[in-house]
């Protein structure tokens, strides 16, 4: 008797579960039907980004970016005579949910798919696209391994990036100290116990000596140290005009800090990780003064593109336009010039399209994308002056 | 020659704070024989403390001292009521288990209270001025935390050697039946032990604030092995033991970076560790045989 009506719940359990199932896929279907029906002549862009979740902000703005881009092209009436038609869905800052978003999107015969931003969410979305051969255009993901297969070492024929990868803004920052700073002799001092501070000092390295530069001392803190001095003061009697510091702001504030103590004056330099308020707070404007880093984009930039960017999101969203906003804006725009370069709405043709790109002007830069779907583009120098961050000048490579 | 006196004075600086957080662990374990592995995270309470009364009661340096010390007094005597003296009969290892256990839990409590991002301690609290002596660069916080350390030891060493409470305690130490047979209250004594303790975690852990200008809720894991390295080396239990070994450490540290590879400092300070505990196990004050604490 027992056992028989644990049976008759199991079966209403299921039966429930079912039941849900199947409205599911009835609302879906039906809204994808309807879609299809009212415009035929619309080519659907799938949007996934994280609209919710640890990183909700970076999906939230590369999404406002994105949508902004797709308003301004309709406006001037559209892609090979067709309207663009945003698809928005939210994978909650999960790679899980990115998956089954992408799989949703493919469902919705979208020609490319813009987002996840974070390397991992973009790294759970793959595998659908790539499967079903639809471009994915990652914004933000910085990650080396988003656009290569790991095992093979193949890039990854249907993902690809606008952002530059972690590694190559140490190119950036010894172009600057070589060309603009005038260094001749830098120190690497790195956080050598992330891939972060390794991969920019590695580049860093390699574009210093061949502008000509040396590099006269090699050295490493690892996260959580809190006292440099001892280093510090070694790389003081090295007597350097330049000192590349790739790491985070909870450790490179302190250090920074101890070395203006230590009566270092050159100039310091850094990748995005120190792209931090704590940064002012902890070191302090003095301290900071003549500490330079790198980054993708400022809205302080005087190109006559972006300000007309940075207008027009202000006026859309009532908001400053970071990065990601950026990102996002820049996204659709080269899936457009890939369309544009296809001649036609099929993903496969983008894909190879995207491929080819050769010096898109998009508002983060100038940029072609390499063999391995890397953009080679601009960044931008960003300056400390008396506790403000301020753009000092644009490095293209 | 210049950069090796930098060196040093970078190197004492260092070993005063490694200094200051072994006296406490040194003191506990020379009176209960117990590890408190919990001592560095006692120490990143006291940094909080000081925190909030520095920022949110606007308080000077001082009072912020203090009123950390209180209360990880209290916390400790609590830890000490709590964790440990249901464990006083039980096997040792019994007890360096819990202790680790009460450390994480003290991180944990606080990443959930507090949240896991560091706070910026405001350095209006103690305005820092360098001295510059023939190139040489001297802070007064330097000065600070090495004169603090070398005061608080001797406070300390007057305290067990020389006050009532602390012939107790080295009753305690020496054999607690004996000493409730002399009339001697061990509850009480071992409160006291952790009270004084953690005030000098807590005192460490403002001064580190000060120093490094954060804290955070894991800020007490890695000063905390390095201090419990510098008490095993100077001999545990044996109170300037604990200071010269916070110093040793401080130099060692500083010299294999300025002089060697930055990246084998750790490993250097470890290493350190094995090396005594197979060479001398009793640290470089200790005896065989004699009185601890």
């Amino acid at each position: 008797m027992k056992k028989n009506s644990r049976k008759k719940i199991a079966v209403l359990i299921i039966m429930a579960f079912m039941l849900a199932i199947v409205a599911g896929c009835g609302g879906e279907a039906k809204d994808t039907g309807d879609k299809a029906g009212d415009k035929a002549e619309m080519i659907n862009v799938g949007i996934n980004v994280e609209l919710s979740g640890g990183v909700a902000s970076y999906g939230t703005n590369a999404k406002d970016g994105a949508l902004l881009a797709i308003e301004q092209i309709n406006a001037s009436g559209g892609v090979l005579g067709m309207q663009l038609n945003p698809v928005v869905k939210d994978c909650k800052s999960t790679a899980d949910e990115a998956m089954s978003i992408s799989a949703a999107l493919v469902g919705e015969n979208i020609v490319a798919q813009i987002g996840p931003l974070t390397s991992g969410d973009v790294a759970g979305s793959t595998p659908i696209m790539m499967d079903n051969k639809i471009p994915l255009i990652a914004p933000a993901a910085t990650a080396s391994n988003v656009t290569v297969d790991d095992k093979t070492g193949k890039t990854n024929e249907y993902i690809f990036r606008v952002c530059f990868i972690d590694p190559f803004q140490g190119t950036l920052m010894a172009q600057f100290a070589a060309d603009n700073l005038k260094a001749k002799n830098a120190v690497i001092y790195a956080d050598t116990s992330t891939d972060y501070g390794k991969g920019l000092a590695e580049y860093f390295k390699k574009t210093f000596g061949e502008k000509g530069g040396t590099i006269v001392g090699e050295e490493g803190y690892v996260k959580d140290d809190r006292d440099f001095r001892a280093t510090l003061t070694k790389i003081k009697g090295m007597n350097p005009d330049f000192i590349y510091v790739p790491g985070y702001y909870q450790e490179v504030a302190p250090l920074i800090k101890q070395a203006r103590e230590l009566g270092i004056t050159v100039p310091i330099g850094g990748g995005d990780g120190w792209d931090s308020p704590d940064m002012v707070s902890v070191a302090g404007n003095e301290a900071l003064n003549n500490t330079y880093f790198t980054n993708h984009y400022s809205s302080q930039d005087t190109d006559p593109n972006i300000v007309k960017f940075v207008e027009a999101y202000k006026a859309k969203y009532n908001k400053e336009p970071d990065a990601f906003a950026a990102l996002g804006y820049d996204a659709i725009q080269l899936m457009v010039q890939g369309l544009k370069d296809a001649q036609a709405a099929d993903p496969v043709k983008l894909a190879a399209a995207l491929a080819k790109i050769k010096d898109f002007e998009g508002i983060t830069g100038k940029m072609s994308i390499d063999e391995k779907h890397n953009p080679v583009k601009a960044g931008v120098i960003i300056e400390f002056k008396d506790g403000a961050q301020v753009m000092n000048t644009r490095i293209q490579p | 020659m210049l950069e090796f006196i930098q060196q040093l004075v970078n190197g004492l600086s260092l070993g005063a704070i490694y200094a200051l957080i072994a006296l406490g662990y040194t003191m506990v374990y020379g009176i209960i024989k117990l590890i408190n592995f919990a001592h560095g995270d006692i120490m990143m309470v006291g940094g909080f403390v000081g925190f909030f009364s520095l920022t949110v009661f606007k308080t000077n340096i001082v009072v912020a001292m203090i009123a950390a010390m209180l209360t990880c007094a209290i916390l400790g005597i609590l830890i000490e009521k709590v964790a440990y003296r249901p464990l006083r009969n039980s096997t040792r290892i019994a007890a360096l288990i819990t202790a680790i256990g009460v450390s994480f839990f003290l991180e944990y409590v606080t990443i959930f209270l507090l949240g896991p991002s560091q706070r910026v301690f405001p350095d209006t609290a103690f305005p820092i001025k360098a001295y510059n002596i023939a190139g040489l660069s001297i802070l007064n916080k330097d000065v600070f935390v090495v004169v603090s350390a070398v005061v608080l030891m001797l406070i300390l060493q007057y305290i067990i050697k020389w006050t009532k409470t602390g012939k107790a305690m080295r009753a305690v130490s020496l054999d607690q039946e004996a000493a409730v047979l002399m009339g001697i209250s061990v509850d009480k004594t071992i409160s006291i032990t952790f009270a004084i303790g953690s005030a000098l975690a807590a005192a460490a852990g403002v001064m580190y604030g000060v120093y490094y200008s954060t804290v955070n809720p894991l800020m007490g894991i890695i000063p905390g092995l390095k201090a419990f390295v510098a008490a095993v080396l100077g001999g545990i239990g044996i109170i300037p033991g604990a200071m010269v070994g916070g110093f040793v450490m401080g130099l060692l540290e500083t010299m294999v970076s300025g002089y060697g590879n930055s990246l084998y400092r750790d490993a250097v300070a470890f290493g350190v560790l094995i090396l005594i505990l197979l060479i001398k196990p009793t640290g470089l004050f200790g005896r065989d045989t004699g009185e601890k604490v």
